[in-house]
């Protein structure tokens, strides 16, 4: 058991809490059950589970998007009850409006939030540089690369100054050495925003590479299966960390843990029928 | 020694370029080929079909009395064009049809835009009037027709109500369609990045349904246009569609073979219109690739 952390510190906190959903063929399905997990304020959290096991439902209790069927979600001492302004979320699919331009989808933000409209225009353009996306202002999303599409996200999501950050796999469609820059520049942002984050991904190196811990989840419906502290050193680069003796360590350790997981939802994944449930 | 390689690297280069461009130069050759092939063949196919009816007619193998002739028919428009019709000028018919047509459709398409945006936000609403829809929907509505002749009489008024009818449920229809197809994770960013719930409407929820609602612009133009028609079918002073009414009273087949002429020049410049209000609204759209066929 981590030891307990004072209130204060605490962002975000969810207390044995289950999430069942129905089927539309009426069929109740467990995604979390007796979950529980603290964020320090400022920490870089990573949740690494196996496919469909219930990461991203995790995210939407955090953001408030869905409800837990029992329990309590807490972020910075309060139980959430809908969409709090503190709260940043980068999703997986694209969710830049594909009908903005570049600009227009930065601004989305601070203009929905009832900011005057020449500061908000001010603030994105400086993100827009931020990322890296100077002269691309007038562009729309279709004229972008993959990665410069996750750019625009991250600055809409930025600009917003939030305290949480949510993220949930939104690398996994980027090529290997696209992937790596994103990293490292997500870090960058992140230290100078000093949010707490929780990452979701499938990908172990990602989040060893750039987490203080990461969370290991079951098979659905997932629970906290362990939590590694990663005590690589920061700043770090993500394309060269990889290779230290440490990580490679950390990593083993961590994949015997995962690996059963991974085998019990493969394995459950080759026969539909019992997809379902643990009794 | 050192320079060979390089040497021979540019002029691979050279040479790759060389065969792009010649291959981009083939290539156009043969898109071009192929529009004039298309071209020629749409061109003889009028010949051939106009032809054939024209020679159909004046070998009497059919009663150009009952189904004109081509010549019959360009000679009907040439009197309407210069001597105007038994109504008045031509201009003016096109006029009054067109001025029911073009307020038939946007009303009933604002109307229509309304109405499926706010049943597709709101989940009891739908519920509610999902069903009194469906079947406000499988009633052919040119019967309505009648019941606006009467109760509005023979002026604009009963036209505009049909045009309304008939373009209302299409863009109805699809308008509640795009609402509910509205992408949950756009919806759900939007939300998260402080969007108020009608924020998220005008932001994402409209948006995204465009392009639904003009499609069904498209169709829905040609609706109002048999809605003001069939109106001034059943009872009017004015319009393309007593033009047609009175060219079948006189037995006159070649005068309703020319109103429909008209009317499909109508339909096509307003379609072009549409098209042209589309592109300007939808640029963020990508190009779609390969309009010219293949």
């Amino acid at each position: 058991m981590p030891a307990p952390v004072a209130d204060r510190e605490v962002a975000i906190e969810l207390r044995d809490v289950s999430q069942r959903f129905v089927t539309p063929d009426g069929r109740s399905l467990t995604a979390l059950r007796n979950f529980d997990m603290t964020v320090r304020r400022g920490e870089f959290c990573a949740v690494v589970g196996p496919t469909g096991c219930g990461k991203s439902t995790t995210l939407s209790l955090i953001a408030g998007l869905a409800r837990p069927s029992a329990g309590a979600v807490r972020i910075m001492g309060q139980p959430v009850t809908g969409i709090d302004s503190r709260v940043g979320f980068v999703f997986q699919q694209d969710a830049v409006f594909p009908w903005r331009s570049v600009l227009d989808n930065v601004v989305a933000g601070p203009l929905f939030r009832g900011r005057a409209k020449g500061e908000a225009i001010a603030l994105a353009k400086d993100w827009i540089r931020r990322v890296g996306l100077t002269g691309f202002e007038s562009h729309y999303p279709h004229q972008l690369s993959g990665g410069m599409r996750k750019r625009v996200a991250l600055a809409q999501t930025f600009i917003n100054g939030p305290e949480i950050l949510l993220m949930d796999e939104q690398f996994s469609a980027l090529d290997v050495q696209t992937r790596v820059l994103m990293q490292d520049e997500l870090l960058q942002h992140w230290s100078t925003a000093s949010a707490s984050v929780v990452f979701v991904t499938h990908d172990l190196e990602e989040a060893i590479a750039l987490a203080d811990r990461v969370f290991v989840l079951t098979a659905g419906p997932a629970t906290v299966k362990a939590v590694y502290d990663i005590d690589l050193p920061r700043p770090r680069l993500t394309a060269e960390i990889r290779y230290q003796p440490r990580f490679i360590e950390i990593s083993r350790v961590i994949w015997n843990d995962l690996r059963d997981e991974v085998l019990i939802s493969y394995e459950r994944a080759r026969k539909p029928t019992s997809t379902d449930n643990r009794p | 020694m050192n320079e060979s390689p390089t040497n021979s690297a540019i002029e691979g280069d050279e040479a790759r370029r060389m065969a792009e461009s010649a291959e981009t130069r083939a290539s156009q050759v043969r898109l071009r080929r192929h529009r004039i092939l298309v071209n020629v063949l749409r061109i003889g196919l009028v010949v051939v079909m106009l032809g054939g009816w024209e020679l159909a007619g004046r070998f009497k193998w059919i009663d150009p009395f009952f189904f004109a002739m081509p010549s019959l028919i360009g000679e009907q428009i040439w009197t309407w064009l210069t001597e105007g019709t038994s109504q008045g000028p031509l201009w003016q018919q096109v006029l009054v049809t067109l001025e029911e047509t073009v307020l038939g459709f946007l009303i009933g398409a604002v109307l229509g835009i309304i109405c499926g945006v706010a049943l597709g936000r709101n989940r009891l609403l739908a519920d509610v009037f999902s069903i009194y829809i469906k079947i406000a929907n499988s009633i052919p509505r040119v019967v309505l027709g009648s019941i606006f002749i009467i109760s509005l009489g023979l002026g604009m008024a009963s036209k505009v109500a049909l045009a309304v009818v008939m373009v209302f449920f299409v863009v109805f229809g699809n308008a509640f369609q795009g609402v509910r197809e509205a992408d949950r994770n756009l919806i759900a960013n939007a939300r998260i990045l402080g969007a108020s719930r009608r924020q998220v409407t005008t932001a994402v929820v409209i948006p995204s349904a465009l392009s639904w609602i003009i499609a069904s612009l498209h169709v829905s133009f040609g609706f109002a246009l048999v809605g003001a028609v069939v109106g001034e079918f059943l009872g009017s002073r004015q319009g393309i569609g007593l033009l047609i009414a009175t060219a079948q009273g006189s037995f006159n087949a070649a005068g309703v073979f020319a109103a429909m002429i008209v009317l499909a020049v109508v339909a096509l410049a307003a379609e072009s219109l549409i098209t042209l209000l589309e592109n300007r609204l939808i640029k963020w759209r990508p190009a779609q690739l390969a309009e010219t066929g293949f």
